[in-house]
């Protein structure tokens, strides 16, 4: 099973307990009701949806019920780390650092 | 605030599913409340309510037969077979939100040495003394429910379900025991 991070709960938890929450660092217009329809598709409809790493909201439905952010990768469903919210947007050059001994555990002699 | 009666019927009365690995049976009725609290408050409701609330995830505090349970950063589940937590809460100034959910809640007991096993047939978290030691408490899922589950012993567990879901949490911890 897919273990995540939960950065209130500082562990790794089942995927079971866990709700994906879309898009993450979408900023909300100040002031919403003057900007424009196409302005206002492109805040509420419009999203990346990268092949790659890509920046998520889920929340820890089942736990401490609290909403975080991830980084994670959409090709490989690898969580590459988890942050709580209002914290700025990680490093990805760093993170992906911080990755690496970790993956070269796993593969043994190379 | 309303005079909460805890002998009103519960769901499973006198439901024990026994055997020699395992014994499930209905825990007595308690108040419960469900403590939302931030900042400094949580000290002041630690004084009200006579136990202090855990800051640290997934651990409790008790004190005689109140137990305090972290759910989440702000977020606190209390129970108290004697005495109502809602109205110690009440007595303190601070900022607070503390809800009666002395009924929509209802408790099983899992103890034996195959209590952990029985769980972990509908529960993914692991259950090693290491990992959920005694007092560790967490709310999480089981089978198709959620739950919240509190480790009051090596061998005893208390799973705490929502009322209407009893009924299956019940007849899925007793089927996981008659596979034993
Ligand atoms: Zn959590």
């Amino acid at each position: 099973m897919l273990l995540i991070h939960c950065p209130y709960c500082e562990e790794e938890r089942p995927e079971l307990e866990f709700r994906h929450a879309g898009e993450a660092h979408i900023a909300r217009p100040a002031d919403i009701a003057s900007i424009s329809d196409e302005d206002f598709a492109q805040y509420f409809f419009y999203r990346d949806n990268p092949k790659g790493l890509t920046f998520e909201r889920w929340r820890h439905i089942h736990g401490c019920a609290r909403f975080f952010n991830a980084v994670r990768d959409t090709v490989s469903d690898k969580f590459v780390t988890t942050y709580k919210t209002g914290e700025p947007k990680p490093d990805l050059a760093e993170a992906a650092n911080e990755n690496k001994p970790q993956a070269k555990k796993g593969r043994g002699s190379k | 605030m309303a005079d909460v009666q805890i002998a009103r019927a519960l769901p499973l009365a006198g439901m024990v599913h026994g055997g020699a690995e395992v014994t499930v049976s209905a825990a007595p009725a308690a108040y419960r409340i469900s403590l939302r609290a931030g900042g400094p408050a949580v000290a002041a409701l630690s004084k009200a309510l006579g136990v202090t609330l855990p800051k640290k995830p997934g651990t409790s505090a008790s004190a005689g037969s109140r137990h305090a349970l972290w759910l989440g950063p702000d977020e606190w589940f209390v129970f108290d077979e004697t005495a109502d937590p809602a109205a110690d809460c009440a007595k303190s100034k601070a900022a607070h939100s503390a809800v009666d959910i002395s009924h929509r809640n209802t408790a099983i007991l899992v103890s034996g040495p195959a209590a952990a096993d029985v769980i972990n047939a509908g529960c993914p978290r692991e259950l090693s003394l290491e990992a959920f030691p005694v007092g560790a408490c967490s709310r999480t899922v089981m089978g198709k429910i959620e739950i919240v589950l509190y480790r009051t012993g090596a061998e005893d567990f208390r799973v705490e379900c929502w009322r209407s879901f009893s009924d299956y949490a019940f007849a899925f911890l007793a089927d996981a025991a008659r596979g034993l």
